[in-house]
């Protein structure tokens, strides 16, 4: 019993002082093991009384449970500490930059064409597009411009020498949809458009987008209610007044141009911003493409789309649109999911961009 | 076009305000862009009298002037040339704002002389366009006296004036639109005719059809001399140049009622008027000092020796009026619209009578106002008319429109009471007569339909009132956006989410720079530069002189892309949908990861692979040669399905990249959109159910050894052939060429996986395909496999 109190006393002090798995795998070979102290110990229990036996063997498995229980508890701990050191051995600088990767922009005026169609879509316009390159039957003359009327020129076209000329603007699609497609015709179409004008303010190309509605009762209030609707849901604002001043386009009768009013104006120090030309369709365009217009009547409007870009997203100038400046992408671009939704608004914009 | 108070004032009597005339001629169509008031701008500015002049003594070209302003005596320097002593001009000091900087007069010193202020030329206080000089004032108003006050302010509107109201090319058609508008009381200037003491001498013969009908008159013992200071005033108000009496009040109606006249003095002119068309390179010298040649599509007003005016346009020089004119032949008529306007682009001669003639003058006029102006003449250069001469007879004019009144309502959702809309119409000159309304003659340009009634009545009636009428979708068309487009905005997504960034370039660029990408030599007749003069037949030029640009500006890797048209014709619809991408530079940045990576062949063939994908390309395509010039002919591939080639990607050409002097590499890839099969149109979205193996999938590795020029495409494609059940995938994953291998030999190593969908296969069944798979390699590569 003595020879038990000693192994006791002399293992668990052992346990707690090894090191290392090694070291306490050595004090359990020298305890537990074939030759171990307690092993022989309990290999002299055969010449032992069974009474003796049996007092002596209880306390024996005591002892050997306390010395297995601390055994297990410190390689635990041991093992805990290894994964510990090694995993501090493999720590690195997090504060290291990200591996790289780029990420691409899309324009501004994309982004707001995609939000533009997003909200006319919701109330119930089609996509409809055209041909860059026009004739002069739908580019002019279909749309209520006679060869010689002075109205040509108010719009400086690009000529080919087979007469046919680069869209001046996007109406061209209204005549193609007639022609194409009996009413009700509710359409939108969005493009580039060309115009041989080149200075500050004015670029050879640029990018409009059309709606145009021919149905038996489409009116100018219905217009103004499509318009101011609109511009609330794409400038996300209230805020939004609209005023139609009386104007001349030969494809509408009466033609008004839309100032906008309310916050955007307000933000720039004007009452008002003159941004969009519309009207009801002229009876001789519904003619012109064998629409009889004591039927049927509607209304269409056309808007500069860089034009929306630019006042929606605070970019001061129109050329670097077209200039495809890395730099200038990089800053007023829009990172490639930030897909216009209307329940999810339209775009991040703020949203932080990476690279 | 610029409108003066002053003139408006003499056809509408108002009490109306500046600013109301300018909101209300805004709000009824003839939009006034800019108000300038002399009295507002000039606040400050006085008449300052030299009283003496010396030489600056540090600069030749300047003088010190002591100017008298009325209080004190000013110190200035001043560099015209025009100064003398006794001379009264305008002057400004220091605060004030001078109109054409529209900054402030600050005092300073110039070359050690102070200055107390400046002496003004009509350019810089915005009167005229005169630089030669400052302002010499002929008047005996004293030194002091505010500026505005001696130049005799009057307020010019700038009016846009649309091309379908040629009336309003008059101050008198603005006038009558402002009085159907409430802002006053119309002023006709109707002159009764003019009873003459005898025949006309000179007589006038019709035989073109621009002219249906040609007063004329002839006026003798005129006296020419300087204008009234009032009609002075009118023309210098718009811009014009006071010439003589005669020519002024050309000139003055022009401006002020629409009327282009011509006054031909009658002692140069050779017999009779005749108007006929042009002879075929007739030549004329014009008022401008230019000379025409001209065709038989103009009409000209000539004599019995030669043209002397282009009808409707231009008079001649041999025939105008001078000081010394005692006889004049004055004329008034009417031309055709199309014909002037057809005319004045044959000759390219601008004038302020070709801009009114080819809108359209009123066509009852000519008669009316031969009187108008026979009578002007007579009060300010006296004379003796002749009886009136008449050649032609009015145009067809009369438009009688049935009105609906109701159209308003329906076109504009407007309520409007008959009462107020008949008073609109009356107002401006129509005739009502129950719903039969009679345009009158100075609109017929413009009226002929209900709907320009409809017109006419809301623009002035205003849309203060017009109702909200929201226009819900009574039906949401299913997916608003056809396969193509949605197609469309997904690949330009996809692209910018491989590190592209999109841009947009012209759809037109240099002929000499397009012929290195396929021109079809689509020039356009009137570019607006050399340099944007052929529609484009790829998107690559224009990248890549952006790539050039950005590189230029210190950005060296350069990632751009763009979707949008390129052209092989100038028809409509002569265009493709291209997505097309460029990279330049390093694909990859440097960094502590990695070192830097330049652009490669197998980048643009994933930008490619990328864009055809997200357009819903399908999986089959196969890898082609037949790549444009553009590109480098070993490093450059297509994607194709059979010959509809889908997809260009590759390096581009050195000799490319030297034209646009651009020293790094470039990749690039043209992805056509429109080539693409169309996604098939399903009753359903609905995907086939996933089949998935419960069974063990094995891979195997193979090394084989070809010759150098066989390629991997053909590999890959014998294996997939070898049982399409079993071998679910097989990839590439090195490729070596070197020393370890014969000359002109080199290793591709694949990985097959195997599965079967329906057992797990055996130890026997794998090796008998896998020798298969060395089998067909072999027969169709020559391939071995590697010892």
């Amino acid at each position: 019993m003595q020879q038990l109190d000693e192994i006791r006393a002399n293992t668990l002090p052992l346990i707690e002082k090894a090191e290392n798995l090694s070291a306490l795998d050595a004090v359990r070979v020298g305890v537990l093991g074939k030759n171990g102290s307690l092993t022989g110990l309990m290999k002299n229990m055969g010449v032992m009384s069974p009474e003796e036996r049996k007092t002596f063997g209880a306390t024996v498995n005591a002892v050997k449970n306390e010395i297995v229980s601390a055994l297990d508890a410190k390689k635990a701990a041991l093992e805990a500490k290894e994964m510990a050191d090694k995993l501090a051995a493999e720590s690195v600088d997090v504060t290291l930059p990200a591996r790289p990767v780029q990420q691409g922009r899309i324009h501004p005026t994309t982004q707001a064409m995609e939000e533009a169609l997003t909200i006319f879509a919701q109330m119930g316009f089609e996509l409809a597009e055209g041909p860059d390159v026009e004739d002069d039957w739908h580019n002019f003359e279909a749309l209520n411009l006679p060869k010689e009327h002075p109205a040509r020129q108010m719009q400086a076209t690009f000529f080919f020498d087979n007469k046919n000329m680069l869209r001046t603007q996007t109406s061209g699609v209204q005549i193609r949809t007639m022609e194409n497609q009996k009413p009700p015709i509710k359409i939108v179409c969005p493009g580039r458009t060309y115009r041989r004008d080149y200075d500050a303010t004015h670029l050879p190309e640029f990018h409009q987008i059309e709606g145009f509605v021919v149905d038996e009762k489409a009116n100018l209030a219905n217009l103004k209610s499509v318009l101011v609707e609109f511009f609330k849901l794409f400038f996300e604002t209230d805020d939004v007044q609209v005023r139609f001043r009386p104007s001349y386009f030969p494809f509408t009768e009466p033609s008004y141009e839309m100032d906008l009013g309310g916050v955007l104006a307000r933000n720039i120090g004007k009452e008002w911003i003159e941004l969009l030309g519309c009207g009801v369709v002229d009876p001789r365009v519904l003619q012109n493409c064998g629409i009889d217009p004591d039927k049927y009547q509607g209304f269409a409007f056309g808007v500069g789309l860089d034009r929306l870009a630019m006042m929606k997203y605070g970019i001061p100038d129109l050329r670097p649109m077209f200039e495809a400046d890395m730099k200038w992408i990089k800053h007023y671009g829009f990172v490639p999911l930030d897909i216009p939704t209307v329940t999810s608004g339209l775009s991040l914009n703020g949203g932080k961009k990476c690279d | 076009m610029r409108l003066s108070l002053a003139v408006l004032k003499k056809y509408l009597d108002t009490n109306a305000s500046v600013k109301e005339l300018a909101e209300k001629m805004t709000m009824i169509g003839l939009e006034v862009e800019e108000v300038q008031d002399l009295a507002t701008s000039l606040q400050g500015f006085v008449i300052g009298e030299i009283k003496a002049v010396e030489q600056h003594p540090n600069a030749d070209r300047l003088h010190v002037l002591h100017v008298f302003d009325g209080k004190d005596t000013l110190q200035v320097v001043c560099g015209a040339p025009n100064v003398r002593v006794g001379m009264k001009s305008i002057l400004s000091y220091p605060g004030c704002v001078i109109p054409k900087f529209n900054e402030k007069l600050e005092e300073s010193t110039i070359r050690g002389v102070e200055s107390q202020g400046m002496m003004c030329a009509e350019d810089e206080i915005g009167i005229g366009t005169d630089h030669t000089g400052i302002i010499d004032l002929d008047t005996d108003k004293p030194a002091g006296t505010p500026a505005a006050e001696a130049l005799g302010a009057d307020v010019v509107f700038d009016v846009n004036v649309t091309p379908n109201r040629p009336d309003c090319f008059g101050v008198k058609g603005v006038a009558r639109d402002l009085a159907a508008a409430g802002m006053g009381t119309y002023k006709d200037p109707y002159v009764p005719a003019i009873k003459g003491s005898y025949e006309s001498p000179v007589k006038v013969e019709i035989q073109n059809d621009t002219c249906p009908i040609y007063t004329g008159r002839y006026i003798r013992g005129v006296k020419n001399g300087p204008s009234p200071e009032w009609m002075q005033k009118a023309l210098i108000s718009v811009g014009l140049r006071p010439i003589s009496a005669l020519v002024d009040i050309t000139n003055y109606l022009n401006i002020a009622e629409c009327r282009p006249l011509h006054v031909f003095d009658a002692d140069k002119l050779h017999g009779n008027i005749i108007v006929r068309a042009a002879k075929e390179g007739e030549k004329m010298m014009a008022l401008d000092d230019k000379e025409y040649t001209l065709s038989p599509e103009v009409c000209v007003i000539a004599d019995e020796a030669a043209a002397q005016s282009i009808a409707g346009i231009m008079g001649g020089v041999d025939t105008a009026v001078s000081q010394d004119t005692v006889n004049v032949f004055l004329e008034s008529a009417y031309f055709a619209p199309i014909k002037i306007a057809k005319a004045g682009t044959l000759t390219g001669a601008l004038s302020d009578s070709r801009s009114r003639f080819e809108r359209g003058v009123d066509p009852a006029s000519a008669v009316d106002d031969n009187a108008r102006a026979t009578q002007m003449i007579l009060d300010l250069c006296g004379g003796e008319p002749s009886e009136i001469v008449i050649a032609g007879k009015e145009p067809e004019w009369k438009c009688e429109i049935d009105f609906d009144w109701n159209q308003v309502k329906r076109l504009t959702g407007l309520e409007v009471p008959q009462q107020t809309m008949e008073k609109i119409l009356k107002d401006l000159g129509f005739g009502v007569k129950g719903n039969k309304i009679s345009v009158p003659s100075w609109r017929v340009h413009d009226v002929s339909l209900q709907a320009d009634l409809v017109e006419e009545i809301t623009r002035i009636y205003g849309l203060d009132t017009l109702p909200d009428a929201p226009m819900r979708a009574e039906k949401l068309p299913i997916g608003t956006l056809l396969p193509n487009q949605k197609r469309e905005s997904t690949v330009r997504r996809a692209l910018a989410n491989q590190g592209l960034n999109q841009v947009m370039t012209w759809s037109f660029m240099d002929s000499k720079l397009a012929k290195y990408f396929g021109s079809k030599n689509l020039r356009l007749s009137n570019p607006i530069a050399s340099d944007l003069d052929e529609l484009r037949p790829s998107l690559v030029p224009n990248l890549l002189s952006a790539v050039k640009r950005n590189q230029d500006s210190g950005v060296a890797d350069v990632q751009l892309f763009e979707v949008g048209p390129e052209f092989y014709s100038d028809v409509p619809g002569g265009q493709k949908l291209v997505a097309c991408a460029v990279r330049a530079g390093n694909a990859l940045p440097k960094s502590w990861l990695e070192s830097a990576r330049g652009v490669d062949v197998f980048g643009a063939k994933q930008d490619a692979y990328v864009a055809l994908r997200a357009a819903n390309a399908p999986d089959n395509m196969v890898v082609g040669h037949n790549v444009p010039s553009w590109y480098h002919p070993g490093r450059a591939g297509t994607f194709q399905l059979g010959k509809n080639v889908l997809a260009v990607f590759g390096e581009l050409h050195p000799m490319v990249l030297k034209v646009f002097d651009i020293k790094t590499p470039v990749v690039a890839c043209e992805v056509y959109l429109d080539a693409i099969p169309a996604v098939k149109q399903k009753d359903n979205k609905m995907q086939p159910t996933l089949k998935k193996s419960q069974y063990q999938a094995v891979t195997r590795d193979f090394a084989f050894v070809v010759d150098k020029d066989v390629e991997a495409q053909k590999i890959i494609s014998t294996i997939q052939n070898v049982d399409k059940n079993l071998i679910q995938n097989v990839s590439v994953f090195d490729v070596y060429a070197g020393d370890k291998l014969p000359d002109g030999k080199k290793q591709i190593a694949v990985q097959v996986v195997l599965q079967s969908m329906d057992k797990t296969l055996t130890d026997a069944e794998i090796e008998g395909v896998s020798a298969q798979i060395l089998n067909y390699v072999q027969k169709n590569t020559g391939g071995e496999l590697r010892k």
